[in-house]
């Protein structure tokens, strides 16, 4: 590749040697040859212990893989290394998975073994492992997550911090296969969700608390005003001029619900509040069709602080709910298939999370979810409600 | 890469294929040039005090990746680098400052780019230019990564160059929504990374703003046998087939393409895409009545061993398999399973659970739901089942078609920042089916509508909205 602060390219004439529209590099170069050999053969699998997988063709090849954590905010020294590894086990090939789990794939079961223990053994200076495998079966995979502030504009909470905390914290789910389901855990750093964290087991949100304040002295001169006005979802916004003859808009505090849509359109109508931010938790959701529809996770606590650098009031929700559930739990049974079946006032009541008056919705389609029913189980909860009324 | 032709430029097992050394920017020595004891006495330019506690407990830490980045910077020195040696050093120092501040230190936007494409790279700059100068640009580069994210280590190594001598050093392994991402590159650079990417390692840019973002895709054919179409070989030409469509935003907002072998979902199409492709099939489950009895004889642990952390007993198929089917198809004698294929809605469950007894169906094709978003603007949706079944083979004609009729609509109908999932809201169902060519059918809801506000068409009311009052009246007198 070239060198210098302009390399192949001139300026003068860019349109020379131009190559575009030429797309991702085509999969089949980048295949391990028993992946070649056996592409589309595969009858069957089984995981021989937590991080090592053998699939089964009907050619009788068998292809191992061990799968090993990543944070997916990674150096190019960190994926070298990676590339040392895979040059000396398994002729130079890898992947990653959509978890951002890495994958090395051999035919060779007792390299596979000896390559994971090599894994497992490799650490930073700073104490963490490198590559821990893991993150198969009935484990915590990989947490996916967004950039947080190490790149956004717009988050409400870091990303590689609260998951490198919550990993921490749930670090033996991701190595050992002992909980009821799979358990699938994602953080995004707002509400426009680059990590679509919407139907994960637990979702761990950046929320903020606080309308925009807004910079009347540039907010007319960058910003479409009618675009901005637009953007709002809950029309909580108005066009002005201000007492100095100013283009700018008004924000309905009482209306806003922080969502951040009108600074996606206007740099002038910033969110970020130390005081105002923090993370949203939702439990319950899922991608996959076994057994139950997909479903949408759950807001069961609307805010936490940011707490840095570990977020510890996060971190200890999790790990508590992923106990009760652990416990309490059918085999087979995903968090919100779990919480579904025993009902909800017993998640709450289980988990000892307290059921405020914000975990009734009062979005559109609130009457959606309100229980229309004589069906309910009785939990601390409905005596309080017994009581305020001198029911009992 | 998508040039006719080198499709095979960095195959290994293809002689003269290209190598590393074809490409590389550093030498050796530049690669290995600092000790383990050097990087335990490093000391990054800024204080990180709460970075720190983050290199503590097991799971990899960032800091402690950023840190050795920044040493190898350091030690390859300002001449062997086009971006600043100390970006990573004021990276940590920027976050650090968020970590006692609370706050984002990234300003909003900056419209950067190469030329010709209106997507594939995102601008941003800091707030506190003065105090940390080296990244003052800190642009994020969309590589369109292979199908199923697989690699050699000759085409990672190259990328790695060119990420470290261009950009920051770090990246993204992988972006959400499915790229490589090179993170933390300067506007200047943006030109001749495009260039030595499309050059020398035949890859291209992703996809960002109102255009069809990076398609991604399950691993397919090419390790599951749960795979009812070859995700790889799809997601791979429904990308060269809309280059145009990815690389010049002419959309309302995002589209997203994801490709899911089957209906476990590895990839979360039915969550996070505008087109989700579902593997599925139609014919019957394919039973082996011999792995059967190994499964009911407890030789055989149930979902592949997937539980194997627990002791939750010997597996029971009436139990585990029979009993939690969700439409009751299944039947379980002691010897044999039956399957009433019919009534089976293709959960998976029982193949999850016994894989090597129980196997999908071999007349394999794909489902197509539509318009899966996160909740910005109009609330979460996941995606609507539209196409119960179509057959996904080379060269995907008939997709194609249907990718077509969409785009076309979409195009024209989409409101700014609007995804298909909300225009569809707006517009309903009915309509869109309309726009498909294809009849209404019950899989397309969770059960009949319980309003009676139903609207019809004019033409479908005999005599039509045009009424006559007089006449009316000499039925019915004021």
């Amino acid at each position: 590749m070239s060198k210098g602060k302009l390399g192949y390219f001139n300026p003068q004439k860019p349109q020379e040697g131009r190559i575009t529209d030429i797309g991702p590099n085509h999969f089949e170069q980048m295949l391990p040859p028993v992946i070649r050999r056996n592409y589309g053969k595969w009858v069957s699998h089984r995981i021989l212990e937590p991080g090592l997988l053998v699939h089964v063709s009907e050619t009788g090849e068998k292809a191992f893989t061990v799968r090993a954590a990543a944070p997916r905010l990674m150096s190019v020294e960190h994926i070298r290394e990676i590339c040392d590894i895979a040059d000396k086990y398994c002729k130079g090939y890898l992947r990653f998975t959509t978890r951002n789990n890495i994958e090395f794939i051999l035919d060779d079961e007792a390299k596979a073994k000896a390559l994971k223990t090599d894994l497992d053994s490799r650490k930073h200076v700073g104490g963490s492992f490198k590559f821990p495998t893991g993150g198969t079966g009935m484990s915590m995979s990989n947490i996916v997550h967004t950039q947080g502030w190490v790149h956004c504009h717009t988050p409400a909470t870091d990303a590689s911090g609260p998951v490198k905390a919550t990993a921490d914290v749930m670090f033996d789910e991701f190595k050992n296969m002992r909980l009821p389901a799979k358990l699938r855990v994602a953080l995004a750093c707002c509400l426009n969700m680059c990590g679509a964290v919407h139907c994960s087991d637990i979702a761990l949100l950046g929320y903020h608390r606080k309308p925009p304040a807004i910079d009347h002295e540039v907010l007319g001169k960058v910003c479409e005003i009618p675009l901005v006005v637009a953007a709002c979802p809950l029309y909580a916004i108005k066009p002005i001029t201000t007492a100095e003859g100013k283009k700018s808009v008004t924000v309905n505090n009482e209306k806003c619900m922080y969502c951040g849509n009108c600074y996606t359109m206007c740099l002038g109508l910033p969110l970020a509040d130390a005081e105002g931010d923090g993370i949203a938790i939702l439990v319950g959701g899922k991608i996959s069709n076994r057994m139950s529809m997909p479903k949408f996770s759950k807001v069961i606590i609307p805010w936490l602080p940011n707490n840095r650098p570990r977020w510890p009031e996060v971190t200890s929700v999790v790990k508590n709910i992923v106990e009760v559930w652990a416990k309490d739990a059918n085999k087979y049974e995903r968090l919100g298939d779990w919480a579904a079946r025993i009902s909800w006032e017993k998640f709450f009541e289980k988990t000892g999370i307290p059921f405020t008056e914000k975990s009734l919705d009062d979005y559109r389609l609130a009457v959606d979810t309100y229980r229309t029913s004589t069906q309910f189980k009785y939990t601390s909860h409905s005596w309080a409600v017994s009581k305020a009324v001198n029911g009992i | 890469m998508g040039i006719p032709g080198q499709e095979h430029l960095w195959d290994k097992e293809v002689e003269g294929h290209r190598t590393y050394n074809d490409v590389r920017i550093f030498t050796d020595e530049q690669l290995k040039n600092y000790t383990e004891e050097e990087l335990k006495n490093f000391k990054p330019k800024h204080d990180s005090k709460m970075l720190d506690e983050l290199e503590k407990g097991p799971w990899p830490s960032f800091v402690s990746d950023i840190k050795r980045e920044a040493l190898h910077r350091h030690k390859l020195g300002q001449d062997n680098l086009m971006i600043p040696a100390e970006i990573c050093d004021d990276l940590l120092g920027i976050v650090e400052l968020s970590y006692k501040e609370g706050e984002t230190h990234w300003k909003h936007g900056g419209i950067v780019g190469v030329l010709g494409y209106g997507g594939g790279i995102v601008g941003r700059y800091n707030d506190q230019q003065a105090k940390f100068p080296n990244i003052a640009h800190f642009h994020t580069i969309r590589v369109n990564q292979p199908s199923a994210k697989f690699y050699t280590t000759d085409w990672l190594r190259g990328f790695c160059d060119i990420a470290e001598y261009r950009g920051s050093g770090l990246t993204n392994m992988h972006g959400s929504t499915g790229d490589l991402v090179i993170l933390g590159s300067f506007s200047d650079q943006l030109e001749p990374i495009f260039f030595d990417l499309t050059h020398d390692l035949g890859v291209d840019l992703g996809g960002s703003g109102g255009n069809l973002r990076t398609p991604s895709d399950c691993i397919g054919k090419a390790r599951c046998e749960f795979a009812c179409y070859d995700t790889m070989d799809m997601c791979y030409e429904m990308t060269m087939q809309y280059q145009d469509e990815l690389h010049r935003p002419a959309f309302p907002y995002k589209f997203k393409f994801k490709f899911d072998g089957c209906p476990n979902g590895c990839v979360a199409s039915i969550a996070r895409s505008d087109m989700a492709y579902i593997g599925t099939w139609k014919d019957d489950i394919r039973i082996n009545a011999d792995a059967v009895k190994a499964y009911a004889a407890g030789e055989i642990p149930a979902d592949g061993g997937g539980f194997a952390g627990r002791d939750w007993g010997k597996f029971d198929i009436q139990k585990e398999v029979i009993n939690l089917c969700p439409t009751q198809c299944m039947q379980w004698d002691g010897k044999k399973i039956s399957i009433n294929n019919a009534e089976c809605n293709r959960c998976m469950h029982c193949i999850d659970a016994m894989p090597e007894a129980l196997r999908v169906g071999a007349d394999q094709g794909v489902s197509i739901l539509f318009g899966a978003k996160a909740p910005i603007l109009e609330g979460a949706q996941m995606a609507t089942m539209t196409i119960p079944f179509m057959y996904a083979n080379k060269p995907y004609d008939t997709l194609k078609a249907v990718v077509g009729k969409v785009f076309d609509w979409w195009t024209e109908e989409g409101k700014n920042r609007e995804r298909i999932g909300e225009t569809i809201q707006r517009v309903s169902l009915k309509t869109f089916i309309e726009v498909l060519g294809i009849p209404p059918m019950p899989q397309m809801v969770k059960e009949p509508r319980s309003n009676p506000y139903v609207f019809f068409k004019e033409s479908e009311v005999p005599g039509g909205w045009t009424r006559d009052i007089n006449a009316y009246r000499t039925r019915h007198p004021r």
